[in-house]
């Protein structure tokens, strides 16, 4: 694809935007400072409209340092109202995103009136216009990434244990305080850094959208960050790109939907947190404590007869847990599947198999109702509920291990023999 | 009636409605649930925009409380899943639903006669000259019958709901188990937050609409403890900020509502500094007299021990005192008549035996 120079100067910038507000919207995440940035934003504009009337230019530099301090200003209000008055977090962070805004826009319009105003093209820090963005933009974009990225690379322990137990830094002797206002600092650099580009309502979303997908596939702080960034920086690509291409497409929103959509992908398909995966792993869990309850029933009923040859109708299973005829097939179709149970006209019974796999499920059950009843001293009446849970919870190793401890035990509080181990004589 | 009289009333209903509103969320610590609706609503109400293809007002209420209530959910779905804490979810959630809006009005823009200046700070200088008509006749300004009506339902809801917000905010516990939905209620007050929103979205911008959810609320919760007269004050404030914005943008020849938003933060500085009950300088008058007061029963204490007159001068050394804290303590303690001079030296009264009696076996009975 033939890229303008202008489409090229956005594919870079927002690239570049993307990339470091990954890495320094993890930490915020981490943090559980997620919306600081927001705050942030919205406090720079007053910075950027006073820098702009004392400066009376709009090149990037002044712009920045303006919007740097009053960012700086407002981060600092929100820390001091916290701790000093009754005023909590969300309201503080409210306040000052608002209040600064107002004022910020009471300059704008202030500004827009003024003979050279109107071309003063600060209307465009509100929504970010990507495409008025030049090379010495870039430049500026570039030179701060590099020192940011250079802070994060020099104190990233130090910025690890900020986030993760800062507690524990302090008892190591490290300035936690000063660290976490570096931090805080950082992050005010990449927000401004994004004004021009996204604007002051979305760059909340360059920073906390690519790490709280990243955050889901990876539990090692590096690895997050470099995802995070990586994600960040394809958004940013994406987006630009898309908006470059068709018309009336604002960049910023664009980059938004599109680490937003792989947010939401993220979500829901990362290997371990995806909730796809654990919604089907929940399934799983369910159908196999329905089945091995399916299989100790018939082992009971049996048992209770000494006989398990005889099959069992279905309304009688049915009565057992008040089960419907649905329901119950639901349970015995995977059993006959597995030849563990096998069905004759309107009747069910174990195989030899079946009563084999079942024999484990019920000594599960009663070795741990003799712990509960021996060592943690339970009266007999209260160890049933307990052991119907953990009956399909316990490893094999760990109920031999208890078996051992409890000195083979023979049978259960309740009378009832307790089945042997998995006999060997199978594999001998 | 004239311009000026119907934006000083639409910006006052608007204040109103939102510091009432806004009052529950600062108790509830959802101020920013309150930030991330007032954005999110915007596809709501484009989305009303296209389907009817003019500004009505019903539709635009509705369009932005059906996304109102999507983000408390989406919200609430990202929390719970315990994939993304609150304030992620928060942050990731309004962004996304604010693009969207961005995105359907630049795309539609030749249908949609909505400016996106006018999204972030509203234009509540216009609202006296747009009209509501129906069959013909002028029924006065649109602005004023729509911020009017979200009053009128705001304060119906708090009046009618006012013992279940009270008890689900303070105590959700509670509520639960005095048979009031904690959830439904939350839901209604999220749903009461975007119609609010929505009402001032025209006048006052996504947001300032924040400015005046937060900061009146915020103000009133620093002098007062009493929910009750916390609304009141909310609504005092909030009006005031709307009043005296729009003098300061008249003068100033700035924008309304970012006056306003200025004002209602000059107030909560005020209240922070100057609030006799929880600011700043009745706090650290506070501490500094629990200070004297300390330094003062250490003095009695030390004379009781000594038994007898303690020269002045040991004492300066006793205790480490600076000269001027060592006179401020003493004069104090002189005029209470709890400690007398003699020659060169202190001695304990009587009086000051019978207090140092008294303070001790209160703090003793404090403290069991």
């Amino acid at each position: 694809m033939e890229l303008t120079f202008t489409a090229r100067n956005v594919l870079i910038g927002a690239t570049l935007l993307g990339a470091l507000g990954g890495t320094l919207g993890s930490f915020a995440l981490l943090r559980r400072q997620s919306l600081l940035g927001d705050a942030l934003a919205h406090a720079a504009l007053p910075g950027v409209c006073i820098a702009y009337l004392i400066t009376g230019t709009k090149s990037p530099l002044p712009l920045f340092a303006g919007a740097l301090v009053a960012g700086l200003i407002g981060s600092l209000l929100i820390l001091a109202t916290v701790r000093w008055s009754r005023i909590k977090e969300d309201s503080a962070i409210g306040i000052v995103l608002s209040v600064f805004f107002g004022v910020g826009i009471v300059l704008l319009t202030f500004i827009q009136k003024l003979p050279a105003g109107n071309q003063s093209g600060l209307d465009k820090y509100l929504f970010g216009q990507a495409a008025t963005l030049v090379e010495d933009d870039l430049k500026v974009m570039a030179v701060l990434g590099a020192v940011v990225v250079a802070f994060v690379v020099a104190f990233y322990k130090e910025f690890k244990l900020l986030s993760f137990d800062p507690g524990f830094g302090s008892s190591l002797g490290l300035p936690m305080r000063r660290l976490e206002v570096l931090l805080t600092l950082l992050l005010v650099v990449v927000v401004v850094v994004g004004l021009q580009t996204v604007g002051v309502v979305l760059i909340v979303a360059t920073l906390i959208t690519p790490a709280a997908a990243a955050r889901q596939w990876t539990d090692r702080l590096g690895a997050m960050l470099l995802l995070s960034a990586g994600i960040g920086a394809a958004s940013g690509a994406v987006g630009s790109l898309a908006s470059a291409s068709l018309s009336r497409l604002p960049t910023g929103p664009v980059i938004v939907l599109v680490s937003s959509s792989v947010l939401i992908v993220s979500l829901l398909l990362a290997p371990q947190r995806g909730i796809l995966w654990a919604r089907v792993r929940e399934r799983q869990a369910a159908e196999r404590i329905r089945r091995e309850n399916l299989l100790k029933d018939l082992y009971l009923l049996g048992e209770r007869k000494a006989d398990w040859a005889t099959a069992l109708t279905w309304p009688h299973l049915m009565g057992v847990r008040g089960q419907t005829g649905r329901e119950l097939s639901r349970s015995a179709r995977p059993l006959i599947a597995d030849g563990l149970a096998e069905q004759i006209g309107d009747t069910l019974r174990l195989t030899p198999a079946g009563r084999k796999e079942a024999e484990q499920v019920v000594r599960k059950h009663r070795i741990w109702e003799v712990y509960l009843n021996r060592r943690l001293e339970l009266p007999s009446d209260h160890v049933h509920r307990d052991a119907e849970a953990m009956e399909h919870t316990l490893s094999e190793l760990a109920v031999a291990e208890l078996e051992e401890a409890l000195g083979f035990p023979e049978s259960d509080p309740h009378g009832s023999p307790i089945p042997p181990r998995r006999s060997q004589r199978a594999a001998s | 009636m004239s311009p000026t009289l119907v934006i000083l009333l639409v910006g006052s209903c608007v204040a109103a409605s939102c510091a009432l509103i806004g009052s529950f969320l600062v108790l509830r610590k959802m101020a920013l649930l309150g930030d991330a609706i007032s954005h999110a609503v915007l596809p709501g109400i484009v989305i009303a925009f296209l389907i009817t293809g003019d500004r009505a007002a019903l539709p635009m209420v509705l369009g932005a409380g059906a996304l109102g209530v999507i983000t408390v959910m989406l919200v609430e779905l990202f929390n719970r899943s315990r994939r993304l804490k609150e304030d992620a979810s928060i942050g990731v959630v309004f962004p996304a639903l604010f693009s969207l809006g961005v995105i359907l009005i630049s795309r539609y823009a030749a249908q949609v006669d909505l400016d996106l200046d006018c999204v972030l700070y509203g234009e509540i200088a216009y609202a006296p000259w747009d009209t509501l008509t129906l069959g013909g006749t002028d029924l006065g300004p649109k602005a004023l019958w729509v911020n009017g009506s979200v009053l009128l339902l705001v304060l119906l809801f708090v009046l009618i709901f006012f013992k279940e917000l009270k008890i689900s905010t303070f105590d959700a516990g509670l509520a639960a188990s005095l048979g009031f939905s904690p959830v439904l209620i939350h839901y209604l007050l999220m749903s009461m937050v975007s119609v609010t929103v929505v009402g001032a979205f025209e006048s006052v911008g996504a947001i300032l609409v924040v400015a005046m959810l937060v900061v009146p609320p915020a103000t009133a919760y620093l002098l007062t403890d009493r929910l009750g007269t916390m609304l009141g004050l909310a609504v005092g404030v909030g009006v005031a900020s709307a009043l005296g914005g729009y003098g300061l943008a008249r003068a100033w020849d700035a924008s309304i509502a970012g006056a306003m938003a200025m004002v209602a933060g000059l107030l909560f500085l005020a209240a922070l500094l100057f609030s006799p009950s929880h600011g700043l300088l009745a706090r650290l008058l506070q501490l500094w007299r629990m200070g004297r007061r300390l330094s003062g029963q250490l003095l009695l204490l030390h004379l009781r021990k000594e038994g007898e007159v303690v020269p002045v001068s040991t004492l300066e050394r006793r205790f480490g005192w600076t000269a001027p804290r060592l006179r401020r303590v003493l004069s104090g303690l002189l005029r209470s008549g709890w400690v007398e001079r003699e020659g060169e030296g202190l001695r304990l009264t009587p009086r000051g035996a019978e207090v140092l009696e008294t303070t001790g076996r209160a703090q003793l009975a404090h403290k069991l």
